[in-house]
């Protein structure tokens, strides 16, 4: 299936993914065949519901929030660029490419880019802040049922507590990467792309 | 005019000539005349030849058989515990509060991604991707090496679909029609042991024609484990042809839903002549009756042994999915049964979501031929203190150790339906109890 996909991706389109991402042309090929065999409406592109049908990530208690960074505010749909452009997040950073050309816009697999996805996926209105309230949802995502409503709350004001420097009771972007700054990130962050 | 017809009808008749003088009697009779063992050695040098060339070309594709596994990420596997609490290496423990960092979600997210690229399920539902091309266009889509390469090909295509495919349509035909009237006829006799061996006899010697019918070569392994009468045959499931291989071999008692058309025809027909256990679709449904059904037949030493696919659904013969407890629960003799397909002569997995039964045994029928390994386990008994979902894995990985498959958890009912919330919240109690340790759960 592998060669059946390259066939329909034309070498063009690979070659802008390829710039655009850092994939390597076989990587991208492969990824097209998997995301034309989660594409079950056959439209080139993929809905929620395709990404739901995954059943690991439809029982990960992040999924939903994980699905919606594939879509662009508004947009109900990804096509197969927007598709490779949130999973090159998750490129591991090679030493090659930590200080190339420093002129050029920042890498997508670059720290601050993984950082600022992990930070999105607490931003639930996409205001460039995680409010105490939203970060009591995504938490409640998380644990479920099995923590109380006031347990959840204190700590929820701790996290806050800690991370919030001028104390508007919220996080920005630049207190969530001062609060994370010793944690790597690149690693973490990072899926093992083979071939 | 007439001249034409009487050539038709003569090459016609040399051709049911030799398909009975060289495929049916070796075939009721259970030998063989090696013209298949010499199809299979010519098959087998062509692709090895065909690989090599294509290696020698292509030098991307060299590299990707260099590295052993087929898949594109590695997975990180650790378990929840071991990932968060690196995660959470930098700083220290909070006195009070739970223990909760923003980075805690670099866990899931992961996770996440990495079941987006590459996850366990949907993809045992496709067809397994082959690291060489196998001249076939289903799995590989034809690519341009050389004239030569080119040329096999087409001879390859002329082959299969001018030769081998009307042959084997031939047997097929013949190989089901005669099951039906062999087994209404036997039905006929009076019980007594003559009718049950006659019986096996027109089932086992109309398995071996379909098998010809696929150009079948199966290797069986361990026939000393054969299942035995009064016992439960288990194996994993890619097809429907599962039941051709394993009954080319030996006689099962078959148990399923009857089923309409065809399929329904054969069923009542082998009914006739060998006690297998059809249910109607509404008793399928009651699990009581099919339990007491399935255990008065173990119980009867005399019947054969019953077969059983417990995943419930085809899987594509690269690993094997959970199994249903239904036929570990009756507490009768389990033989468990591993089949492997190789993949190189042609894809076994029946797709029943994309593909009907008919256009599935043509295409493989189309194929180069059906290679597989049979291996018959010791059997195996519930243990003391077992339960039977306990009993059902414990029969599927060793299985699934036999046939070098991958032992998943997972249900294949997925295939069709959707996840159970219940496993989403078992993450999410494993997680709480990392936030707030497992003694102070609160509710």
């Amino acid at each position: 299936m592998g060669s059946r996909a390259s066939t329909l991706l034309r070498e063009e389109e690979i070659e802008e993914i390829k710039k655009e991402t850092g994939f390597s042309h076989s990587q991208i090929t492969r990824l097209y065949s998997r995301f034309t065999s989660l594409d079950k409406g056959e439209n080139g592109t993929l809905s929620r519901e395709d990404f739901q049908r995954i059943p690991e990530l439809a029982i990960n208690p992040l999924g939903d929030r994980i699905i919606n960074a594939f879509f662009p505010e508004g947009e109900d749909q990804v096509n197969f660029r927007g598709f490779m452009r949130t999973l090159a997040h998750f490129r591991p950073v090679e030493d090659n490419e930590k200080n190339k050309n420093p002129t050029n816009s920042e890498p997508l697999n670059s720290r601050t880019n993984k950082l600022l996805f992990a930070f999105r996926l607490y931003d639930l209105d996409r205001d460039d802040k995680i409010s105490r309230d939203e970060l009591l949802q995504v938490l409640r995502m998380m644990v479920g049922v099995n923590i109380s409503d006031e347990q959840l709350g204190s700590i929820a004001d701790r996290t806050i507590q800690e991370a919030d420097t001028n104390g508007d009771n919220s996080i920005s972007f630049n207190e969530f990467i001062k609060v994370l700054e010793k944690v790597d990130v690149e690693q973490k962050m990072s899926i093992r792309f083979l071939h | 005019m007439e001249d034409v017809w009487a050539g038709a009808l003569w090459a016609l008749r040399v051709w049911l000539y030799l398909i009975v003088g060289l495929i049916m009697i070796p075939a009721m009779f259970g030998f063989s005349l090696g013209i298949s063992e010499t199809y299979m050695n010519i098959l087998v040098k062509t692709l090895e030849w065909a690989t090599l060339k294509i290696q020698r070309v292509n030098t991307v594709e060299r590299t990707r058989n260099a590295s052993a596994s087929n898949s594109l990420i590695q997975r990180g596997n650790g378990s929840m515990e071991k990932e968060l609490g690196e995660l959470r290496r930098s700083r220290p423990k909070p006195p009070v509060g739970g223990d909760f960092t923003f980075s805690d979600c670099f866990y899931f997210t992961r996770k996440g991604i990495e079941s987006i690229v590459e996850d366990e399920v949907t993809q045992r539902f496709t067809s397994e991707e082959l690291v060489s091309w196998n001249l076939l266009t289903r799995t590989n889509d034809f690519q341009y090496i050389s004239l030569k390469l080119t040329l096999v090909y087409g001879l390859g295509i002329f082959v299969r679909y001018c030769i081998l495919a009307p042959l084997r349509i031939t047997l097929a035909l013949i190989g089901l029609s005669w099951l039906v009237i062999g087994t209404s006829a036997v039905g006929f006799l009076p019980n007594s042991s003559v009718k049950s061996w006659l019986s096996e006899w027109v089932h086992v010697m109309c398995y071996r024609i379909c098998a010809r019918g696929l150009s079948a070569t199966i290797h069986y392994h361990n026939r000393e484990n054969i299942p035995k009468k009064g016992g439960i045959c288990v194996a994993n499931h890619t097809s429907p042809i599962d039941v051709v291989i394993l009954c080319n071999d030996a006689c099962y008692a078959m148990v399923g839903q009857i089923h309409g058309g065809l399929m329904g025809v054969l069923q009542r027909a082998m009914v006739r002549s060998c006690p297998h256990v059809w249910f109607e679709r509404a008793e399928m449904k009651d699990r009581h009756l099919v339990t007491k059904r399935l255990t008065d037949h173990v119980n009867d030493k005399t019947k054969l042994p019953i077969l059983i696919f417990p995943e419930g659904t085809c899987v594509n013969n690269t690993s094997v999915m959970m199994f249903k407890k239904g036929s570990f629960e009756i507490g009768a003799t389990i033989y468990p049964v591993a089949i492997k397909y190789d993949p190189k002569f042609g894809d076994a997995f029946w797709n029943s979501s994309k593909y009907s039964m008919v256009s599935y045994l043509l295409r493989m029928m189309t194929s180069w031929a059906l290679v597989c390994n049979v291996w018959y386990l010791p059997a195996m008994h519930q243990q003391v203190g077992e339960d039977a979902v306990q009993f059902a894995n414990r029969v599927k990985s060793a299985i699934a150790h036999q046939g070098g498959l991958l032992d998943l958890q997972w249900d294949g009912g997925l295939k069709r339906a959707k996840v159970k919330e219940t496993f989403k919240e078992q993450q999410q109690k494993e997680y709480s109890s990392m936030v707030v340790g497992d003694d102070s759960n609160s509710d």
